[in-house]
C-alpha cells in the first residue's frame, strides 16, 4: 500500500497538472451536470411541471351574476380533488402612451397561491400578495416586473410585488381575496382534477357535466398550445446537452489517459524496486481516480450553483417552473465519471503495469520511437521562423493525443458554429415574423368598428406611398370543425413583407394564401379550393410563414359574403422617401383619424432568454475545449520539458519558447476548426428544420441561410483562437521554465 | 575573457555550491575544471552560461555582466557567446543531425543559405557529414557527441564550455572528442571543460583548476 501511495504522492508534486486535471475534470462533470439537466429539463417539460405543481385538470369560470358560491362549491363533487370557489376579477391598467400597452388582467383571489393542493403556483419573483394593493402577476411576454405600480381606471392602483407561473395558466394575475372583492367581482373560479384526465372526450365529459353557467379550460389545450412551445425548443436543448456529455467524456478520458503516461518513468523506478504488476494497476487507477474524483465533486457543486439560472432559463423558455437541484442527475454524473475514469484509466494502467521496467526507466532518456519526423522535417523546410516550425512538428509525436486535441478542438468549434447559427436564425424567424408590422410606416387604427373609413383621408394626405388594410375574420373551412383563423387584406399587401414558402401571395378576391398548419390541420395543398359559409370559394395559391403552427388563412376582404359581419380592418401605411412620419401623423390626426408610428416589438423576450441559454452553453463548451487544449498541452510541455531545454541552452529567449508552444497547437487547431465548423453549419442545417418540424412549420430558407462566407471564415479561425488561448498557460511556464530546472528534468 | 568575482550559490536549505570563488579565464585559454561530485563544478559552468544566477558575487563575460541578464537577454547572450556541449548530448532526436547543427543558428534568424554552409563545414570539419540525414538515435555516441559539438560551435562562440563531454562515452570515442577539443584549442576557441577525467584534463587543458565544496583548491 505505501509504494501505491508513494505513485499517487506523484501527483501532488506535478502541481500544475494535477491541477489541470482537477480543473478540466471540473468544468467536464460541470457540463455533464448541466447537460443532463437540460436533457431532463427538455424531456415532457409540460408534464413534468404540470405533475410538480399538481395542475389543474379543468379550470372553471362561473359568471358570479348567474352562480353563487355555494353552487359553485357544490360541483366539487364530480372531481376526484378540488380546490374554490376562489373570486375572480378584472384589473384594467390605464393606458400610458409612453409604455407599451397592458391589456386587462383577469385576477382571482387566492390567499396562498403556492400552498393550495391543486395548482401549486410557483412564485419566480418578489413574494405573494399579503394585503390589498397588492398583485403578483404570472410571468409572460408581458414582462411585468415587481416593483411597477399599475394604475387601474378604476382609480385605483396595485402594486406588483411578485412574478409566478402557473403550469394550467388559471390566471393572470393573484391578488388577496379581499382585493379581488374591491376590484369588483365578476365570477367564481374552481379548479379540479379527475380520475380519468387523460382524452379530450373524457374532458369534454366533464367540461359538459359543469354545465352552460361555467367557462371551463381544459388541461390538454394547455398542454397543446405549450408542445408548440416546447417542441421547437427540444432539438436545441438535446444537442447543446449531448455536446456537453460528449466534450466532458473525452476530457476526462484524455486527461486520466495523460496523467498515467505522464507517471510511467516514475512506475518504473517503482518497479525496479519492486512494485508488482497489480500494484501498478492499483496505483495508477488511484492515481487517476483521487484528482478525478476531486474534481468530479466540485464539479457537481459548481453545476448545481450554475443550474439554477439555467433552469430559470429554460422555464422561461418553456413557460414551465424551474426544475430544482436533482440529486439523481448529479448522482450519474459522478458515476459517469467515474466509469470514463476508470475506463480510461483501466487500458494505461495494464499497459504501464505491461511495460518492462528497463523500458520504463528508459522513458525521457531513450531516442523517440521515430514518429512525427517527418512532419519535422518538412516544417523544418518551411520559411516559418524556427521556433514557430519546430512547434508546428510537435503533435505528430503522439497522434493519439493529436487526435483527441483535434476532436476537442472539434467539437468546441461546432458548438460555437452552430450556437451563432441558431442565434442568427432565431432573429431571422423574429425578423421575418415581424416583417408585416415593421415593413410599414403608420398604422392606421381606427377606434372603434364602425367607425369611418380612412381610406379617402390617407389616400389625400401628402407623403402617402402605399397602404392597405388588414384586419381578423373567423374563416369557416368545410371539413374543419373550428373556423379557421383568417387574416383579411383591403389593398395590394404584397408589398407587406410575408415570408412565403411556396407559391406567391394573392391578386384577386377568390384565391388565398395559407400557413402550413393549416395544410397540415386540412391535408390540402396549393392548387386545392377551400369552401365554407361565409365566404366565396378560395384557391390556395402559396404557403406563408406566420411564426406559428396555428391554422391560418390570409385572403382579400371582397373574398368575404357582402352579408356577413365585415371585418374591423386597421390601415398600413408605407410613405414617401423623405416624408416625415411626425409630420404626417400629425397630418392625420388633424383631420380625426387616429395614427400612430408602427410598433417596433423590441427585442423578443424568448429570444433574449434564448440568447442567454445559448451564450452560457456555448461559453461551457468552448471553456471545457479549452481546459482540454490546456491539459493536452500541459502534457506535451512536460514531457518535452527537456527539449525545451535544450532549445533555451542554444539560445531561445522566453518569447520564442512560448511561441513554439502556441504554435504546437497551430495546426491542431486550424484543422479542428476546419472540421468543427462545417460540423456545426451541418448540424444546425439538421437541428433548424426539425425544431421547426416539431413545432409543425416551416421555416424560410432565409432563416437557415444565415452563415455568410466571411462569417464562416471567421469562424473556422475559432479553432485557432481556441487553441491558441488553450495553450496560454502553459507557453508561459514553458518560457518562465529555468533553462538549468529543464535540462536536469528527466 | 571569464571574471568570476566572489560568487556564491546557494540552494535553499542546501549547503552552498559554491562559496566566495573567483576565477579568471583568459581569451584562448583552455580550462579544465576538476573536482569531484557535487563540488560545483556544473554550478559554476551553469552561472558562465547564463543558465542559473549566483546567489552573491559577478560574473563577466567577454564585457557581459552575466549574473544580472534575464531570461531573454541571457538567450541572446548564449547565441552570441557561448557555445554549450552536454554529458548526455541533449540532441533532439526527432531532428535530423543537420537540422541539430542548424537548430542555433535559426533560432538566432540567421541567414538560411549561409547557415547550411556553415553547418556542411563544421560536419565535414568533425567527420560526421556521411550522417547529416540520420537520425542521432542511430549514431554512437563518439558521433553523437561530435554533432553536440557542431551545434555548439554553429554561431561561432567565442567560448566553448563542455560538460563532462567524455562522461557518456566508451574509450575510442572519449579519445576521438579528446583530440577534436585539442583541435579546437589549438585553432584558438576558448574552452571551459568540466571533467572528473584527468587524462582528459592533461590533454587539452593549458590550466585546471580543481573544486571541493564549492571553493577553488588548487
Amino acid at each position: 500500500m505505501s509504494a501505491i501511495r508513494t505513485v499517487v504522492r506523484g501527483a501532488q508534486r506535478r502541481r500544475v497538472s494535477t491541477i489541470v486535471i482537477v480543473a478540466a475534470t471540473t468544468m467536464a462533470v460541470t457540463a455533464t451536470v448541466l447537460a443532463g439537466l437540460l436533457l431532463a429539463a427538455s424531456s415532457a417539460p409540460f408534464d413534468n411541471a404540470f405533475a410538480r405543481q399538481h395542475g389543474a385538470h379543468l379550470t372553471a369560470l362561473f359568471d358570479s351574476a348567474k352562480t353563487t358560491k355555494a353552487q359553485a362549491a357544490a360541483t366539487a363533487a364530480q372531481a376526484k380533488e378540488s380546490i374554490g370557489p376562489f373570486p375572480v376579477a378584472t384589473a384594467t391598467p390605464k393606458q400610458d402612451p409612453e409604455n407599451p400597452p397592458i391589456p386587462p388582467l383577469t385576477v382571482v383571489g387566492r390567499a396562498d397561491p403556492g400552498a393550495d393542493p391543486i395548482d401549486k403556483v410557483t412564485l419566480l419573483a418578489g413574494r405573494w400578495a399579503r394585503t390589498t394593493g397588492e398583485i403578483v402577476v404570472a410571468r409572460t411576454n408581458l414582462m411585468i416586473p415587481p416593483g411597477i405600480v399599475l394604475h387601474l381606471t378604476n382609480g385605483s392602483t396595485l402594486k406588483v410585488v411578485g412574478e409566478a407561473r402557473s403550469i394550467s395558466r388559471t390566471a393572470q394575475g393573484w391578488v388577496t381575496p379581499d382585493e379581488a372583492a374591491a376590484l369588483g367581482q365578476t365570477g367564481w373560479q374552481m379548479l379540479y382534477r379527475y380520475a380519468d384526465a387523460s382524452s379530450a372526450t373524457a374532458m369534454t365529459a366533464h367540461r359538459t357535466a359543469l354545465g352552460p353557467a361555467a367557462q371551463a379550460q381544459s388541461w390538454l389545450d394547455v398542454r397543446n398550445d405549450a408542445a408548440h412551445r416546447t417542441q421547437l425548443y427540444v432539438p436545441l436543448l438535446s444537442s447543446f446537452g449531448l455536446l456537453g456529455l460528449a466534450l466532458a467524456a473525452l476530457v476526462i478520458g484524455n486527461v486520466t489517459a495523460g496523467t498515467i503516461a505522464s507517471a510511467t518513468r516514475r512506475i518504473g523506478v517503482l518497479k525496479a524496486l519492486g512494485l508488482t504488476p497489480s500494484q501498478v494497476v492499483r496505483a495508477c487507477l488511484a492515481q487517476a481516480l483521487i484528482p478525478g474524483l476531486i474534481g468530479a465533486v466540485l464539479g457537481i457543486v459548481v453545476g448545481d450553483l450554475l443550474a439554477v439560472p439555467l433552469t430559470a432559463d429554460v422555464a422561461d423558455l418553456f413557460g414551465t417552473v424551474p426544475l430544482s437541484v436533482t440529486p439523481w442527475v448529479d448522482a450519474i454524473a459522478i458515476v459517469a465519471a467515474v466509469l470514463v475514469i476508470g475506463a480510461t484509466a483501466a487500458p494505461a494502467a495494464y499497459r504501464a503495469a505491461k511495460l518492462r521496467t528497463v523500458d520504463a526507466l528508459a522513458v525521457g532518456r531513450t531516442p523517440h520511437n521515430g514518429r512525427g519526423r517527418v512532419a519535422a522535417r518538412l516544417a523544418a523546410r518551411t520559411r516559418l521562423p524556427r521556433p514557430l516550425s519546430l512547434g508546428l512538428a510537435q503533435p505528430f509525436t503522439r497522434p493519439a493525443r493529436l487526435l483527441a486535441m483535434l476532436v476537442t478542438i472539434g467539437l468546441g468549434a461546432a458548438a460555437a458554429t452552430f450556437a451563432i447559427g441558431l442565434t442568427l436564425s432565431l432573429r431571422q424567424v423574429q425578423a421575418a415574423h415581424d416583417a408585416p408590422d415593421t415593413s410599414a410606416d403608420v398604422l392606421v387604427a381606427p377606434d372603434r368598428p364602425g367607425a369611418d373609413d380612412p381610406r379617402a383621408v390617407i389616400a389625400a394626405t401628402p407623403g402617402t406611398g402605399q397602404f392597405y388594410g388588414r384586419g381578423p375574420a373567423d374563416i369557416t373551412v368545410t371539413g374543419l370543425r373550428d373556423a379557421a383563423q383568417g387574416t383579411v387584406t383591403s389593398g395590394d399587401a404584397r408589398w407587406a413583407g410575408y415570408a412565403m414558402l411556396a407559391g406567391r401571395w394573392y391578386t384577386a378576391p377568390g384565391e388565398a394564401v395559407v400557413s402550413t398548419g393549416f395544410l397540415t390541420a386540412t391535408g390540402m395543398h396549393l392548387g386545392d379550393t377551400v369552401t365554407g359559409a361565409g365566404h366565396r370559394p378560395l384557391t390556395l395559391v402559396g404557403e406563408v410563414f406566420d411564426g406559428s403552427a396555428n391554422n391560418h388563412l390570409y385572403t382579400d376582404v371582397a373574398s368575404l359574403s357582402a352579408a356577413g359581419a365585415q371585418p374591423f380592418l386597421e390601415w398600413y401605411v408605407k410613405l414617401q422617401p423623405g416624408t416625415d412620419r411626425t409630420a404626417y401623423i400629425e397630418a392625420l390626426r388633424s383631420k380625426n383619424v387616429y395614427a400612430e408610428a408602427t410598433r417596433t416589438e423590441g427585442v423578443d423576450g424568448t429570444l433574449l432568454v434564448l440568447d442567454s441559454l445559448t451564450a452560457l452553453l456555448t461559453g461551457l463548451l468552448v471553456s471545457v475545449a479549452g481546459l482540454g487544449v490546456l491539459n493536452a498541452v500541459v502534457l506535451e510541455s512536460r514531457d518535452r520539458v527537456h527539449d525545451i531545454g535544450v532549445h533555451k541552452s542554444v539560445g531561445m529567449t522566453p518569447k520564442q519558447t512560448a511561441a513554439m508552444v502556441v504554435a504546437s497547437v497551430g495546426l491542431p487547431g486550424l484543422i479542428g476548426g476546419a472540421v468543427g465548423v462545417p460540423a456545426g453549419y451541418l448540424l444546425h442545417r439538421w437541428a433548424l428544420p426539425a425544431m421547426a418540424h416539431g413545432a409543425g412549420i416551416r421555416l424560410p430558407q432565409t432563416t437557415i441561410d444565415v452563415y455568410a462566407p466571411a462569417l464562416l471564415a471567421v469562424l473556422a479561425l475559432a479553432g485557432l483562437v481556441l487553441a491558441a488561448a488553450g495553450a496560454l498557460l502553459p507557453a508561459g511556464w514553458a518560457a518562465r521554465t529555468r533553462t538549468a530546472v529543464a535540462l536536469r528534468t528527466e | 575573457m571569464i571574471d568570476v568575482v566572489d560568487v556564491s550559490r546557494r540552494y535553499e536549505g542546501d549547503q552552498a555550491a559554491l562559496d566566495h570563488l573567483s576565477l579568471h579565464v583568459a581569451e584562448g585559454e583552455c580550462l579544465a575544471l576538476l573536482g569531484p561530485s557535487g563540488s560545483g563544478k556544473s554550478t559554476l559552468l551553469n552561472l558562465i552560461a547564463g543558465l542559473d544566477r549566483p546567489t552573491e558575487g559577478t560574473v563577466t563575460v567577454g564585457g557581459t555582466r552575466v549574473d544580472r541578464l534575464g531570461e531573454a537577454a541571457a538567450a541572446r547572450y548564449r547565441r552570441a557567446t557561448i557555445g554549450l556541449v552536454f554529458q548526455f548530448f541533449n540532441l533532439l532526436d526527432d531532428l535530423t543531425v543537420a537540422d541539430n547543427v542548424l537548430l542555433p543558428a535559426q533560432i538566432a534568424g540567421a541567414p538560411a543559405a549561409r547557415s547550411r554552409q556553415r553547418a556542411r563545414e563544421l560536419l565535414e570539419t568533425l567527420g560526421i557529414d556521411r550522417h547529416a540525414d540520420a537520425y542521432p538515435g542511430r549514431l554512437s555516441g563518439g558521433e553523437r557527441q561530435r554533432v553536440a559539438v557542431a551545434r555548439a560551435l554553429m554561431n561561432r562562440p567565442p567560448l566553448l564550455l563542455a560538460d563532462e563531454p567524455t562522461g557518456a562515452l566508451d574509450t575510442a570515442s572519449g579519445a576521438e572528442v579528446r583530440k577534436l577539443l585539442v583541435d579546437l584549442h589549438a585553432d584558438g576557441q576558448t574552452i571551459v571543460l568540466v571533467t572528473h577525467d584527468e587524462a582528459l584534463a592533461t590533454t587539452v587543458a593549458t590550466r585546471t583548476v580543481r573544486l571541493v565544496d564549492g571553493q577553488v583548491t588548487a
